[in-house]
């Protein structure tokens, strides 16, 4: 009983204390060997700087304006994803011909076209939600398309015993099997929206958090990027807080919830 | 019409949903059924040239050895696999259209799988209940009714379980209810009671010869237990493997409903001998 009690408390206590004796070894051996504040600040000054960074404005629009940019792109790629996935698991002779196109395109590193997104969607916003989607896209649409795939076949007999017509059968069976193969791809998709975000702002533009990841650069402001990317870490746990709640909420009975519950000693 | 059992098995209070215009009892008709597999590496004639007439109310025990089609005869006759020839005929309508199926036969069909086919993101009420669901039956009614058919197989207390929560033998029990949820004229079961232990497998096939009486069922009952074949049907028809075929049919002389006790008397003892006389005498 108290052994399960401890586990469960385990990341909650141990993680964070962790966390504090890593710092302490960081700004004690930062102090004691004098590295410079340009290589390696000392977390004590990041967090100074994160205090001032919460506090201005222009960081928070910049902000919003990349957790839109994520938000749009992956809602794009969660559209497109199922839609696509759903097809292609659905036509077979059309998922034949285009696997090896898919294939290809999963080797290939996406972040090598971001430049040409930027120049075909400018230096805005929408080239960094088209970069998003794009990355977002790939895990959303085959983890739909391997669930529309692995429908079980005893269920669907047991649809077909019980004389189901064509909407029954997508809101009892298919929906809700491809359900958690959806969510595993949305897991995995909203951490590649971030990216993509992020990247897309690296390389053009003047606005979001990582155009002034960039610009603390330009400035040698050390301290001011790891305040960034601090504030870049805290945006990406949010969101993929809201996609594993999501999860909770959609599918309680699936195993990848279920045993997270507690409900299995 | 409509015979209420003592655990109400049949709802006594009619709605339109629960109590579709009842036919009259159905029967089956199997008229030159065959079915041949054909794969890339083998073609497997599973049955070939089956005929049997099945009248209403009676409970009919198919048993053979594995692999031999039994499971294969009851997916053509439950409408989920079309024969490469032959039909059969539920109340004298053709089940089959080609590779089409005559849907408004099915709604007369219970089917209990091989495997219990539970959906894992319903608890066991609406698992119980999806047949009910699916007819339009609301929920308060739904609820009713699977309470009354969990209590039937023993499972009363793990309404709101999930599937995962089950033992296999459980969720078997959870299949069989839900075939029963619509009151079926016709009840297809595939070994139903084969995750069972010996009590509770006796203790079922007394519920089961009392629901089927009481409803005046027609029943395909398969198992491989020769006793529990003689036991629940009123014949036992026995299929030889590759091809699949009628090798012989039983009549088993005993009235129904039956006490656990026949199962001591003479007249049972020796048709489950001529029975397995019959499975000997198939290996040569
Ligand atoms: N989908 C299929 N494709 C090819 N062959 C099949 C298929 N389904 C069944 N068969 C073959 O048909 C034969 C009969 O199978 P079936 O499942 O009806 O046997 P069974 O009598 O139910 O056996 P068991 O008692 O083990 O359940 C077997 O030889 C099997 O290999
Ligand atoms: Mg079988």
């Amino acid at each position: 009983m108290s052994s399960s009690r401890l586990g469960r408390l385990l990341p909650w206590v141990g993680a964070p204390l962790l966390i504090v004796v890593l710092c302490t070894i960081w700004e004690v051996s930062v102090r004691a060997f004098d590295v410079s504040t340009l290589i390696l600040p000392p977390p004590s000054l990041i967090a100074e700087r994160l205090g001032e960074l919460v506090q201005d404005p222009e960081v928070w629009s910049h902000a919003w304006i990349t957790a839109s940019e994520i938000i749009m792109g992956f809602l794009l790629a969660v559209v497109l994803g199922v839609l696509v996935g759903v097809v292609l698991g659905k036509v077979a002779w059309l998922e034949m011909t285009v696997r090896p196109i898919i294939v290809l395109l999963q080797v290939v590193p996406k972040v090598a076209f971001v430049p040409l997104f930027v120049i075909w969607f400018g230096f805005g916003m929408s080239s960094k939600v088209i970069i998003a989607a794009m990355l977002a896209f790939f895990p959303i649409m085959l983890n739909v398309l391997l669930g529309v795939k692995s429908i079980d076949p005893g269920h669907r007999d047991v649809m077909t015993a019980l004389n189901a017509g064509k909407m029954q059968r997508f809101t009892n069976l298919d929906f809700r099997s491809v359900m958690p193969y959806l969510l595993a791809g949305m897991e995995t998709g909203i951490v590649f929206a971030v990216i993509g975000a992020i990247v897309g702002e690296y390389l053009g533009g003047n606005e979001g958090l990582g155009y002034m990841v960039v610009r603390t650069l330009n400035q040698l402001d050390a301290p001011g990027l790891f305040g960034v990317v601090v504030l870049l870490a805290v945006l990406g746990l949010v969101l993929y807080g809201a996609v594993f709640i999501l999860k909770r909420f959609l599918i309680p009975w699936h195993e990848s919830v279920y045993a997270q519950q507690g409900n299995v000693a | 019409m409509v015979q209420t059992s003592p655990a109400g098995v049949r709802s006594d209070a009619p709605t339109p949903e629960n109590n579709p215009p009842e036919a009259a009892p159905a029967t089956f008709s199997i008229k030159s059924v065959s079915k041949v597999f054909a794969t890339k590496t083998q073609r497997t004639e599973a049955l070939q040239d089956i005929n049997l007439d099945i009248s209403e109310g009676e409970t009919v025990s198919l048993i053979g050895r594995s692999g031999c089609g039994k499971s294969t005869l009851l997916r053509i006759m439950a409408g989920l696999l079309p024969p490469t020839e032959g039909n059969v005929y539920v109340s004298g309508k053709p089940l089959w259209k080609g590779h089409a199926v005559e849907s408004g036969v099915l709604e007369q069909l219970g089917v209990v799988f091989q495997e219990p086919h539970l959906f894992p993101w319903f608890d066991i009420t609406d698992n119980i209940a999806l047949p009910l669901k699916l007819r339009g039956v609301g929920k308060a009614e739904r609820r009713r009714r699977a309470t009354e058919l969990a209590d039937l197989v023993g499972l009363g207390d793990f309404l709101k379980s999930y599937p995962r929560e089950l033992s296999g033998g459980m969720r078997q029990r959870v299949a069989i209810a839900r075939a029963l949820s619509r009151d079926p004229e016709l009840l297809l079961m595939d070994e139903p009671f084969g995750a069972l232990d010996a009590l509770t497998r006796e203790k079922m096939n007394l519920e089961l010869q009392r629901i089927t009486l009481a409803t005046e069922a027609t029943v395909v009952f398969v198992t491989h237990d020769i006793s529990e074949a003689v036991f629940i049907g009123d014949r036992v028809v026995q299929l030889t493997p590759r091809p699949g075929r009628i090798q012989s049919i039983v009549e088993v002389g005993l009235d129904r409903p039956r006490p656990l006790d026949v199962q001591a008397t003479e007249a049972f003892g020796s048709t489950v001998r001529d029975l397995r006389h019959a499975l000997e005498s198939e290996e040569s």
